[in-house]
């Protein structure tokens, strides 16, 4: 702990109350979900008057509610598989090659986060619309891979970056070709910042509303149904997802931290 | 000669087999994210005039929605960023379990959807929410605040979302800084208010400009908080992008304001993006 390190100064005291209060409002709005989840009340009271379990079976009991989830997940895993299975080779050329167009190639990939979601959901939608994808889940999976990409490329470039490319050239001047070497020699290595690159993806496209919004259709994703629900009428149904999502979102990003690399900035140097 | 053309022969497979590794992902990117956007920004003009662009520029609506957007912008950058280098600070002065709570606070929510968080603060701030509530039955106040459905409440929900993207850059630039210059600094005799004004903030700059342009840049186009937190009160750009899409079914005025805000966000983020160009390679 700081405090035992060093004599109090007012300067970290009143940092120390600063960050704490920034802390208590980014959890906030986490917290708050779980005792509505579990309340006995129909309508909003805090505190809540009496425990149940109603507002999750209400959700199991829902195949609206059940299949939404299940197409998320589908949507997810497929964007995910997807996301790694372009952005890491890509990774491998962004970072190696010298060729002038990867500089512009390294921007265009990143240029997703920057350009609005609501001008890439349009532009989409309008093509997807001609080629007859709207209400296909896999017309969303393709799309949220757009926005997953860079995230991926992020996490594996910098693990690339720190990896010393003499152990693949050992590796084939014992004989092996390029491609078993990148297999058996560089991608284990990696193998950090792919779970982190993997996890990343899979909670981008299982949160994404917006372009869900316009390509779903009536075949909703979770994000879509839940916001169609807080839109009519706000029941707790909302707070029993939102706390499986929060705890969802807690798994993958306790996952990434501890099998992963990148996710946490500046860890290493802790 | 030959000697060194078989040198450069390798060199040059070895560069084909990257292009071929990255030829899959710009292929999809080519096809799902610039081809789509050019069309969309090309019935902007359809038919040549610049009719759409006119309306949009002549309509009292429409320049005001975009100058709110651009001060809700600047709002939450600001805010955000008075908020996020303390608390940057503080993690990178912190110990090792101070360090795990800081990031696990920061990673949480930016992990977590913004549907989630966005249905919190409605659940929070409304009328007969959370807030007001607590505040009635305590005596503390008579009427409900008026939490939600206004400015207050999306600049609190856009915050909310936008904090982690300020304090991530602002955390790794401070992290850079040399420690030895401080204590040179406090070695000199430099009070901890000079040593911060003249040495840990200038040197944290890079951060700061990234972040800022990030947060701005993000924020303009926000779609989600200003829609639900807003209660149609609060109006931003996208909403409006959204309205002529779905309701008015005009693609061709649609793709005129997205060209504009498009446009917007690339400037705004080429000039904050030019700003710290020489400053942010100095740091690394």
């Amino acid at each position: 702990m700081p405090r035992a390190r060093r004599p109090a100064q007012p300067g970290r005291v009143v940092l120390t109350i600063v960050a704490s209060l920034v802390f208590a409002f980014l959890m906030l709005p986490l917290v708050v979900v779980f005792p509505i989840s579990v309340s006995s009340a129909a309508y909003l009271q805090f505190p809540p008057p009496g425990f149940s379990w109603q507002w999750y079976e209400r959700f199991l009991d829902d195949p609206t509610w059940v299949e939404s989830a299940i197409r998320s997940f589908k949507v997810a895993l497929l964007c995910t598989a997807l996301s790694m299975g372009l952005g890491v080779p890509l990774s491998f050329a962004l970072v190696r090659s010298r060729l002038w167009g990867m500089r512009l190639a390294d921007k265009l990939v990143a240029a997703p986060i920057i350009v609005p979601n609501i001008i890439l959901s349009i532009a989409i939608y309008s093509l997807f619309s001609r080629l007859q994808l709207i209400g296909a889940w896999y017309g969303i999976a393709v799309a949220h891979t757009i926005l997953a990409l860079p995230f991926v490329v992020i996490l594996v470039s910098a693990g690339l970056r720190t990896f010393d490319e003499a152990q693949e050239q050992a590796a084939m001047g014992l004989g092996a070709s390029w491609g078993v070497a990148v297999w058996r020699i560089t991608l284990p290595q990696l193998r950090p910042s792919l779970i982190a690159a993997g996890f990343l993806a899979f909670v981008t496209s299982f949160d994404e509303l917006v372009i869900a919004m316009f390509l779903s259709g009536a075949s909703m994703t979770l994000p879509k149904k839940m916001f169609d629900n807080i839109m009519l009428e706000i029941d707790p149904t909302i707070a029993a997802v939102s706390v499986m999502q929060i705890v969802l979102a807690c798994i993958c990003l306790g996952a990434a931290a501890l099998f992963g690399r990148g996710v946490v900035p500046g860890a290493a140097t802790k | 000669m030959a000697h060194a053309s078989a040198r450069r022969d390798p060199a040059r497979a070895r560069e084909r087999t990257l292009l071929a590794l990255a030829a899959p992902a710009l292929i999809v990117l080519a096809v799902l994210f610039v081809w789509p956007l050019i069309r969309l920004l090309s019935m902007s003009v359809e038919g040549g005039t610049l009719a759409q662009f006119e309306k949009a520029a002549l309509d009292e609506l429409y320049v005001a929605v975009l100058w709110d957007s651009l001060e809700i912008a600047l709002i939450v950058t600001v805010i955000c960023l008075v908020l996020a280098y303390p608390v940057a600070m503080w993690i990178v002065q912190a110990g090792r379990l101070g360090f795990i709570l800081g990031m696990f606070f920061l990673l949480l929510p930016f992990w977590t959807s913004v549907l989630v968080r966005t249905y919190a603060w409605m659940v929070l701030l409304g009328r007969n929410g959370i807030i007001n509530r607590m505040l009635r039955d305590w005596g503390w106040i008579e009427f409900p605040l008026p939490l939600l459905h206004n400015l207050l409440g999306v600049l609190i929900g856009i915050v909310h979302v936008m904090l982690p993207y300020m304090v991530i850059p602002i955390y790794a630039a401070l992290l850079r800084i040399d420690p030895d210059l401080k204590r040179a600094a406090e070695g000199l005799g430099a009070p901890a208010w000079r040593t911060f004004l003249r040495v840990t903030l200038p040197l944290s700059l890079p951060g700061v400009f990234a972040g800022s342009a990030l947060v701005f840049v993000i924020t303009l186009g926000f779609f989600i908080t200003p829609a639900l937190l807003g209660g149609g009160r609060v109006v931003m750009i996208a909403t409006l992008i959204e309205q002529q899409v779905r309701e008015f079914l005009d693609w061709n005025f649609a793709a005129a304001l997205a060209t504009v805000l498009l446009v917007v966000t690339l400037a705004i983020y080429a000039l904050l993006g030019r700003l710290t160009g020489g400053q942010g390679h100095a740091a690394r």
